[in-house]
């Protein structure tokens, strides 16, 4: 299966990703791990937000974090890419290794993380310019001015994200005037252009309407042949329709974390079945 | 036995009815008032000024005989203020407020900063000039110059500017941030390539009116020393130089009625000069209302 | 798709990889936040300096001038070439006398049009009415005097014939015309942010809108438009040219409010525009002058603030 799609990426792709690189340079069955996290504790002042979390994200794969509310499945994948550091009031003990560096080492850059770890949002947030400008603000802060690579970065991240054909023609026009499922995938598509390892998106369809949840499903289905992807929803359908993997958060702790189909099929844990068969949250 | 009675209570509603339409019309007549100070002073001054409005006017010095008397020193004198009270005003107002907005900390000294600056807005101007006269005209040594003037004006509008972009900056939601932030952008880069694009048109609304504020103002001039009749245009930033409101000041002090009709003139132009950038500001405002 | 721009094999990553880590941006991130703090400071150093200016010529007026004199002092002559005499309370007098008219004048309209604007008004007409209320805070003070001297003491003179043509009435009424958009915009702010639940309450046991506006919405924003009142009134106090022009340079230490008088502000305008010697006494007189002004504006300001905070209504 793993072999076929990276055959199949060979033909396709022409940029590749590091993390490509590097699986054609060692090919294996086993994926390797792209986020570690180990006795990973939160707090937001006093509150104590995640407690003692230990989960491992593999390559090219799509997780899913479920939980009622308030279960801090939103302040783990914050926690991924660091945006949690927004928070002033946050602080955080444990590690997080990415890729064999552990991301609250001091040492570590917050932008380079993000420049490899990027981030999809609850609420479609493109920036008040053109389309093309919104693509090519990735690219554009990391110091890449050539006209013509970013004419190619912006197409091949709109194609990317499904997005192209429906606004090809109106690249100038500001993205704020474009439907809020397109929005979402303005915004999956400025996230590609930097060809990140790793996309987050927290409840990236939470704010859309069917059909368009049903077209960013349908993209996460097809990013992760090039990108590992972690994703939060509120949605136990959704995570049961794209996901590989799904963890079961719950007061700040994994209660359970295995491949999506045992989770849902055969929990091992009361709780986990209580919550999937709708008993609460 | 019943507590209400609904006839008293009818008779009564009828009493009530009609006092809340007199209050009504009462309310109105005081708003009314105070449109109606407005249109007199507009229809007193263009009729008492407009006799005396023409190219001459424009282009005349100031003089002790009212048909010769003009504001072309006072007018370039304003505009050279301008030069100067613009750029400086934006830059520690703008600057200010990106401080206070995206980098300080909720602590005392932040607290402190910002009452400090909602206290110097109700600092009457008069003081400024006081200011201006020790610290800009004698300490500095600027004399009654243009940047002497455009400095304490500054100061004088830097409340009014800092506010106006501390509102503008806070309008730019927090999930714009969080997309810059999270594609790797650093701190500047967000806010010179998010936040301040959004925030601009608030900025230059509130930047414009504070400027207006500062063109029709009086008093800080008069405290700085700043002459009345000058025969020449300023050449530079120290240069002496005189202002639109100074010269009006001066016109209606004086006991001549025909310079009244001067002070006039010198009012509706001074006024035009107000309309102009007030409408431009609301052009901006209005332009770019925001779609967030 | 890719025969120009991008290498074959070339990744966007690399791209970014090669131009990471320039000293340009990390020198501009560091030094950026200094830069801002300079400039936020600057507004604290305005206050230092204003406040410190004030006391040091104004300690340099009292070691010429007695404390006490200056304070409690009823005669204010300092031109008197062989005696002169600061005592404050003319001046002082003269200031309460116009912001005592003005705000007789601006609080009843001023509250007046916001009930009107708040309650009754339709959209259609605030939409027309605020902006001429801001055109009216947005004229010259100048404009204002002018207006005071040449129109409006010329009728009161025709109503009340002793008056003089420098007086404390006329500028008064019309610093409180220059100080009513302000009662009104802040009272109104006060009164929109009522809930409107609180106002279906009333309306729905069946109260006229007189009644809502005056026993419901009014107790509910009175801090609010209490504080308006305090920060208009502060105002008035510091203006200058309106009373400069129409008011007169006559500091008199009764409550007549038809003759010429001067205020504090008019005092420091008339020694500027004059040609008072630095160092002299009556040069450092306007900083004390100024001083006490400055003591009287912030004690309002300082009040405002404290009634807006400490009665502020919790919906």
């Amino acid at each position: 299966m793993v072999d076929l799609k990276t055959k199949n990426e060979n033909e396709k792709l022409i940029i590749k990703s590091p993390s490509q690189v590097d699986r054609e340079a060692s090919p294996s069955i086993e994926k390797s791990t792209v986020f570690e996290t180990k006795n990973f504790d939160l707090w937001y002042g006093d509150h104590h937000a995640l407690k003692d979390i230990n989960l491992s994200i593999k390559e090219n794969e799509v997780s899913a974090i479920i939980g009622p509310s308030g279960c801090g499945k939103s302040t783990y994948i914050k926690a991924l890419n660091r945006m949690v550091e927004l928070v002033p009031s946050a602080r955080t003990t444990g590690e997080i290794i990415y890729r064999g560096r552990n991301i609250f080492d001091a040492s570590y850059e917050v932008e380079e993380l993000r420049t490899r770890v990027g981030m999809v949002f609850q609420k479609p947030n493109p920036f008040p310019k053109s389309i093309y400008d919104n693509i090519a603000y990735g690219p554009r802060i990391h110091g890449i001015k050539n006209k013509k690579i970013l004419d190619e970065i912006v197409e091949k991240s709109l194609r990317g994200a499904a997005i192209w054909d429906e606004v090809k023609d109106r690249l100038n026009q500001n993205a704020y005037g474009l439907s809020g499922g397109q929005q979402q995938r303005i915004c999956i598509a400025r996230c590609l252009a930097i060809e990140p390892d790793v996309i987050l998106m927290d409840e990236p369809t939470s704010a859309l309407d069917p059909i368009s949840t049903l077209k960013v499903e349908e993209l996460v289905q097809e990013l992760k042949d090039n990108y590992s992807i972690v994703i939060v929803t509120h949605n136990m359908q959704q995570a049961a329709r794209i996901s590989d993997k799904t963890a079961f958060f719950l007061n700040g702790e994994v209660v359970e974390f295995d491949n999506t189909d045992k989770i849902f099929s055969t929990p091992t844990d009361q709780r986990t079945e209580d919550y999937i068969s709708g008993r609460f949250g | 036995m019943k507590y209400i009675n609904n006839t008293v209570v009818m008779k009564r509603m009828k009493t009530r009815l009609n006092l809340n339409k007199i209050w009504k019309m009462i309310f109105l007549f005081a708003t009314s008032l105070a449109l109606l100070a407005l249109v007199l002073l507009l229809i007193r001054i263009i009729s008492q000024g407009t006799g005396y409005l023409n190219w001459d006017f424009l282009n005349n010095f100031g003089s002790r005989f009212p048909e010769k008397a003009g504001i072309k020193a006072a007018l370039v004198g304003s505009f050279y203020l301008m030069l100067v009270i613009a750029p400086v005003s934006m830059f520690i107002g703008v600057g200010t407020a990106i401080y206070l907005e995206e980098y300080a900390k909720k602590n005392k000294i932040t607290d402190f900063i910002q009452m400090n600056i909602s206290n110097l807005a109700g600092v009457p101007s008069i003081a400024f000039g006081l200011l201006g006269l020790t610290i800009f005209v004698r300490m500095f040594a600027l004399g009654k110059s243009i940047l002497a003037a455009g400095f304490t004006m500054s100061l004088l509008i830097l409340p009014v500017i800092i506010v106006a972009a501390q509102e503008a900056i806070r309008a730019v939601p927090k999930e714009q941030r969080e997309a810059s932030y999270g594609m790797g952008a650093t701190k500047w880069q967000t806010i010179t390539r998010v936040v301040l694009p959004s925030a601009i048109p608030g900025i230059l609304t509130g930047s414009i009116l504070a400027l207006s504020r500062a063109v029709g103002e009086t008093a800080p001039l008069v405290v700085l020393g700043i002459p009345v009749i000058l025969q020449f245009l300023p050449d530079g930033l120290l240069s002496q130089f005189t202002t639109l409101p100074l010269q009006i000041f001066d016109w209606a002090k004086r006991p001549q009625e025909e310079f009244q009709y001067v002070a006039a003139a010198g009012i509706i132009v001074l006024m035009i000069f107000l309309v102009i950038m007030n409408s431009i500001a609301i052009t901006i405002r209005n332009k770019f209302q925001k779609r967030y | 798709m890719a025969s120009h721009g991008l290498e074959k094999g070339q990744s966007v990553q690399q791209l970014i990889a090669q131009s990471r880590n320039k000293k340009g941006k990390k020198i501009i991130e560091k030094s950026m936040p200094i830069l801002l703090i300079i400039t936020a400071l600057i507004s604290v150093f305005t206050t230092i300096g204003i406040v410190f200016t004030l006391i040091f010529e104004t300690f340099e007026f009292f070691q010429r001038v007695s404390i006490t004199d200056y304070i409690f002092g009823t005669e204010w002559m300092p031109f008197s070439g062989n005696e002169p005499t600061y005592g404050i309370l003319p001046l002082v007098l003269g200031t309460l006398k116009v912001s005592v008219i003005a705000a007789l004048v601006a609080v009843p309209l001023g509250i007046a049009a916001a009930i009107y604007l708040s309650e009754y008004a339709s959209d259609k007409a605030r939409r027309i009415i605020k902006p001429i209320l801001e055109v009216l805070a947005g004229v010259p003070t100048i404009v204002y005097g002018f207006f005071a001297l040449t129109f409006i003491t010329p009728i009161l003179q025709q109503l009340i014939p002793s008056l003089k043509i420098f007086n404390a009435l006329s500028p008064g009424i019309v610093v409180g015309i220059m100080i009513l958009p302000m009662v009104a915009s802040l009272s109104e702010d006060a009164m929109s942010s009522v809930p409107n639940s609180i106002r279906e309450g009333a309306l729905a046991l069946g109260a006229t809108k007189l009644e809502v506006s005056l026993k419901v919405v009014l107790p509910a924003a009175l801090s609010g438009i209490i504080s308006s009142v305090v920060l208009a009134v502060s105002r008035a106090i510091g203006e200058t040219m309106i009373v400069s022009l129409a008011g007169g340079a006559t500091p008199r230490f009764d409550f007549n409010v038809t003759d010429s008088i001067q205020t504090m502000t008019a005092y420091i305008v008339q020694v500027s525009s004059g040609d008072a010697g630095y160092g002299t006494t009556i040069y450092y007189s306007i900083y004390a002058v100024g001083f006490t002004l400055f003591i009287f504006t912030l004690l309002m300001n300082l009040l405002a603030q404290y009634i807006s905070k400490r009665f502020r209504e919790e919906y």
